[in-house]
């Protein structure tokens, strides 16, 4: 192995099957090329007992000379090779102690990780519990790493794979990518022309490439259609998994379907390359004079998608609302194509526009509860309607889902929060929140005397519009930039934070800077009240910032409005090691969470899984 | 006032403002309530005294003889029915709270099964004629009680069981309107037999985690505790009991001699020398006046302290309570509470500068306490917010 490099984490299988490994990408340039993608975070469980070598890693170099024998196919060596390995394994065990206390990985280590992996999983010979341990191991590692994505067992691949005595790191890569690309045709479509093609194919994908027990997850996804589907996804329960950027064939096969071409920025950061980035504001131009040419998208979903693609609309519940219009709209004026059922076209052109939407703006998660929604809604139409009844049907339940779900939802959360102001409170604000908003001004109109700390942050800077709004009804207001925040913590008496999903083991994904505040502020031991809607709250499980995130303009960091003279960072894409993050959203944990005010109720953030539980019902029935 | 605070200019000049109408205090009494009048309710009832904890401290406490002074002073006047104020419905002799008073001194009775009682006997003496104007009159009814006495919770709690009850059942029922009556009185009356056998599965569920040559701290007179280790005592268990003094009433004096009657080795603490004996014990026992949306409990003062010591030391906190405690509240903090206060006799005159904290009860965060025994099972403390969605859905 080349010492100059310096690897975090495990090399990919070879032979991938649909869920590889991740792989921080290589620093050198040489070698950016063959990236690697990365699956979806916290579902993949399913650890398959046969071994495999982990990557490019050669048993046969590594330190304790394992027999010739060893070398040869992984999988049978581990199926029955245990009493051959069963020595050595304990000798790696024992080293494998040390390399995992080992918070860096410097290389001569790292084929000591990697064969150790493989031992102690070898070892065990059984499958479901190599799965467990396997993902032990991988929980242990994936702390350590930072932060980069859950390990990911592959199966034992189909072909074998032949000896490797001497390759190259860029022949075993090449032979990667070969194997990829072969298999990439079979791999799940993201963006079906129908609907209920995709989630069969892709069940029938991954049960047939998994051994072990499938995940149960569901994703915010869009690709979930029908009734059919939902059944299956709650028999099987495999989510299709999520577009990974780094992954070049399907990033490659949504551009050919793409309306929206986007170029792919410069200079991105490794970390975050299993998340789209391109160059903002590029496209714009170009697609408005599209608007009345493009057939597949119906104009007022274009003028929506636009309007994201411009950073126009901010803010999840109008985005939300936004999209739900458009819908209502493109439904209205929907008429069946001849030879075809109503449900499933309608619901293939439903698909197509969250595609479109998803490559304007990649969607939050209270936009796939909503078009899970809108989709569970086509599928229970009763086959006896006629077309304007059932689209009729449709249009007054969106309007219903806008305004149970969000508007009055939001009235609800209002007076349940106001209870909480009292007199000479000092409330912390973040972020502009329309929630949050509401209940500042709903508490002020009801004379409760308090003074509100807006704390705001760059490059968005979204609070200074709020505190003029505030400003305007009256409020006593003070505004600091999130540098602040631990300066004036110590006097204020509750936080009220807005959120644009709740997941749930009770944390928060909501705009960046959010868990800053709140961990302070839990130092602090003041309170925190997050205030979010009901129908923002998701099965998902998220445990960090990284793995599912929102990229945004880099430039936007690197120059200051309004102050000229900060030109540092004008030239920055020129430089090769310099690369700028603007990330959007981040992950409060539930420890720093006091209360989540929702229209069902304050609940503690355990309780997040009782209320998707209970009322995720009503989504789907 | 006394904040700290960045902004201090700001604050000078509120402090200006703020000085001159009374700055508001711990012991600035809340505002009398409305509603006092409303349903020829003694409005001489005086709100700075929780009534809730006066009847527990009636019950359970050891009086001083001007302490029973005042008590008897509360008690009579809330006994007097208003000759003058009742403006509602002059003919209606009928007070539901005096029914839930009556109720209520019955020290063996439960303070929710009292407020059950007392809607009881608004139903039978309802001259309604639908289910409606029957629900409406209990909805009357049921604030009236809650507002009356807004610091207990149990009342709360059971109040609002009770209307869930009589709104869910009355949809189910039969188009006669008598037996429909008749089925909700005997549901109330039933309460009372299953609040008494909560407290039987309370305490047989909590065998378990008592084992021989245990050492149990126990703060407060709580009549589920009791119950707890009555059925140990007769269990031939053999373990011991700290039963701190529970100022000002000093329950623990009560209880401990209970406890003595019972043969069980007692030894009395007072409230200080609760982090001095805490090595010694095994678990923490208590009660609570009402268990919260967080999973917390309130219970009578002195509950959170002993529980920081204990969480700190790695001592179990074991909580008591039956199901009907659990209230939609939600507080965020101690001061989140609606204040209950009560007096305070420190035995020797005080001068009148001094202002003395009088509040009845505090809040323990759940992330102190350990497990929750009820009649629905062993619980952890997240799981209270599962059951309340789950009966309020």
């Amino acid at each position: 192995m080349d010492p100059k490099f310096r690897r975090v984490g495990f090399e990919p299988d070879p032979n991938q099957s649909q869920y590889p490994l991740t792989v921080p990408p290589p620093r050198l340039l040489s070698e950016r090329t063959a990236a690697v993608p990365v699956p979806e975070i916290g579902f993949r469980r399913q650890f398959p007992g046969d071994r495999i070598p982990i990557g490019s890693y050669n048993p046969s170099l590594a330190l304790l000379g394992t027999s010739p024998s060893a070398a040869s196919t992984p999988t049978s060596e581990y199926r029955d090779g245990d009493g051959e390995f069963s020595e050595d394994s304990s000798g790696w065990f024992l080293r494998s102690e040390s390399s995992f206390a080992v918070t860096e990985f410097d290389l001569p280590a790292k084929p000591l990780e990697n064969s150790s992996e493989n031992c102690l999983t070898g070892s065990v010979n059984s499958k479901n519990v190599a799965g467990s341990r396997a993902g032990a191991i991988a929980g242990t590692t994936a702390e350590r790493m930072e932060g980069t994505a859950k390990e990911e067992r592959n199966d034992v691949p189909s072909i074998s794979k032949p000896v490797k005595a001497n390759t190259t790191k860029a022949e075993r890569r090449a032979l990667q990518e070969a194997q990829r690309a072969a298999k990439a045709t079979s791999k799940v479509v993201l963006y079906p022309a129908d609907g209920r093609a995709e989630p069969g194919k892709g069940v029938k994908q991954s049960s047939g490439k998994k051994d072990g027990p499938p995940v149960t997850s569901s994703t915010a996804t869009d690709k979930k259609s029908g009734g059919r589907s939902l059944e299956k996804e709650r028999k099987k329960d495999v989510p299709p998994p999520r577009m990974q950027f780094d992954d070049k064939s399907r990033v490659e096969k949504a551009k050919r379907r793409a309306l929206v071409n986007q170029t792919e920025a410069v200079n991105r950061v490794e970390l975050f390359r299993h998340l789209p980035q391109y160059e903002y504001g590029s496209q714009l131009p170009k697609l408005e004079s599209k608007l009345f040419q493009i057939d597949s998208v119906h104009p007022s979903v274009f003028k929506v998608g636009l309007r994201y693609l411009a950073g126009g609309t901010s803010g999840d519940n109008a985005r939300c609302i936004e999209m739900l219009r458009a819908f209502q709209e493109a439904i209205r004026d929907y008429s069946t194509p001849p030879e075809k059922a109503l449900v499933r076209d309608l619901t293939a052109k439903l698909g197509s526009y969250v595609s479109f939407f998803t490559e304007c703006r990649p969607l939050s998660i209270s936009m796939g509860n909503a078009i899970r929604f809108v989709k569970s809604r086509i599928a229970k139409l009763p086959l006896s309607h006629s077309e304007s009844e059932a689209k009729a049907t449709l249009y007054s339940d969106i309007d219903r889902f806008i305004n149970e779900k969000i508007i009055l939802a939001a009235k609800v959360i209002v007076g349940h929060a106001a209870t909480k102001v009292r007199d000479g409170d000092v409330l912390l604000i973040y972020g502009s929140s329309s929630v949050v908003e509401m209940i500042l001004l709903y508490a002020h109109e009801l004379g409760k005397q308090f003074r509100v700390v807006v704390v705001d942050s760059r490059p968005k800077l979204q609070s200074q519009a709020l505190i003029r709004r505030l400003l305007a009804k009256g409020l006593d207001c003070t505004y600091t930039l999130i540098n602040g925040v631990s300066y004036v913590m110590h006097e204020v008496t509750r936080v009220f934070l807005g959120a644009s999903a709740v997941l749930s083991n009770g944390t928060v994904y909501s705009r960046i800077g959010t868990a800053c505040v709140a961990m302070v502020a839990h130092a602090f031991h003041v309170p925190v009240l997050v205030c979010c809607e009901a129908y923002k709250f998701h099965e998902r499980v998220q445990l960090d910032s990284i793995c599912s995130n929102e990229l945004g303009d880099p430039n936007a960091v690197a120059t200051v409005p309004g102050r000229m003279n900060v030109n540092y960072l004008d030239n920055w894409t020129s430089e090769d090691n310099l690369q700028i993050l603007n990330l959007m959203f981040d992950v409060t944990p539930s420890d720093y969470i006091s209360a989540i005010v929702t229209d069902h109720g304050m609940v503690p953030p355990t309780s997040v899984p009782v209320i998707v539980r209970e009322y995720g019902r009503e989504h789907l029935i | 006032m006394w904040w700290r605070s960045a902004s201090f200019i700001l604050d000078r000049q509120q402090n200006d403002a703020a000085l001159r109408p009374d700055t508001s205090s711990t012991v600035t009494p809340p505002p009398p309530t409305e509603s006092s009048s409303a349903m020829g309710l003694p409005t001489d009832h005086n709100p700075n005294i929780s009534a809730y904890y006066q009847t527990r401290a009636a019950h359970h406490a050891v009086v001083t003889s001007d302490w029973l002074a005042q008590a008897q002073a509360a008690a009579a006047v809330a006994h007097d029915p208003p000759q003058s104020t009742s403006t509602a419905d002059p003919d209606k002799p009928f007070s539901v709270i005096d029914v839930f008073n009556n109720w209520r001194r019955q020290p063996d009775l439960a303070e929710a099964v009292a407020a059950i009682r007392a809607l009881a006997a608004v139903i039978r003496s309802s001259q309604a004629s639908t289910m409606m104007q029957l629900e409406i009159e209990l909805k009357k009814a049921s604030d009236s009680l809650k507002a009356w006495d807004t610091t207990s919770i149990s009342l709360t709690a059971g109040c609002d069981l009770f209307m869930r009850y009589v709104t869910r059942t009355s949809a189910l029922e039969y188009e006669d309107f008598n037996s429909a009556k008749s089925r909700l009185i005997e549901r109330a009356e039933k309460f009372g037999e299953i609040s008494y056998k909560s407290r039987k599965i309370i305490a047989m569920l909590s065998q378990e985690f008592i084992f021989d040559g245990c050492t149990i701290l126990v703060h407060g007179f709580s009549r589920v505790v009791f119950e707890v280790l009555k059925l140990a005592a007769q269990n031939k268990k053999l373990f011991r009991v700290f039963c701190t003094e529970g100022r000002p009433d000093r329950t623990g004096l009560r209880l401990s001699n209970e406890l003595a009657k019972l043969d069980v080795p007692v030894k009395l603490v007072i409230d200080s020398a609760v982090a001095y004996t805490m090595d010694e014990v095994d678990m923490v026992f208590v009660g609570a006046d009402g268990v919260v949306e967080s999973g917390g409990i309130i219970n009578m003062m002195g509950t959170y302290q002993i529980a920081l010591v204990a969480n700190s030391m790695n001592k179990p906190v074991y909580v008591a309570a039956e199901s009907y405690k659990f209230a939609r509240l939600y507080p965020l903090d101690q001061k989140d509470l609606a204040p209950a206060l009560r007096p305070i006799d420190f035995g020797v005159p005080i001068p009148s500068k001094v202002e003395v904290e009088r509040s009845a009860r505090d809040y323990t965060p759940p992330q102190y306490l350990t497990l929750l025994f009820t009649d629905l099972g062993v619980l952890t403390p997240s799981v209270v917010s599962d059951e309340l969605i789950q009966l309020y859905l």
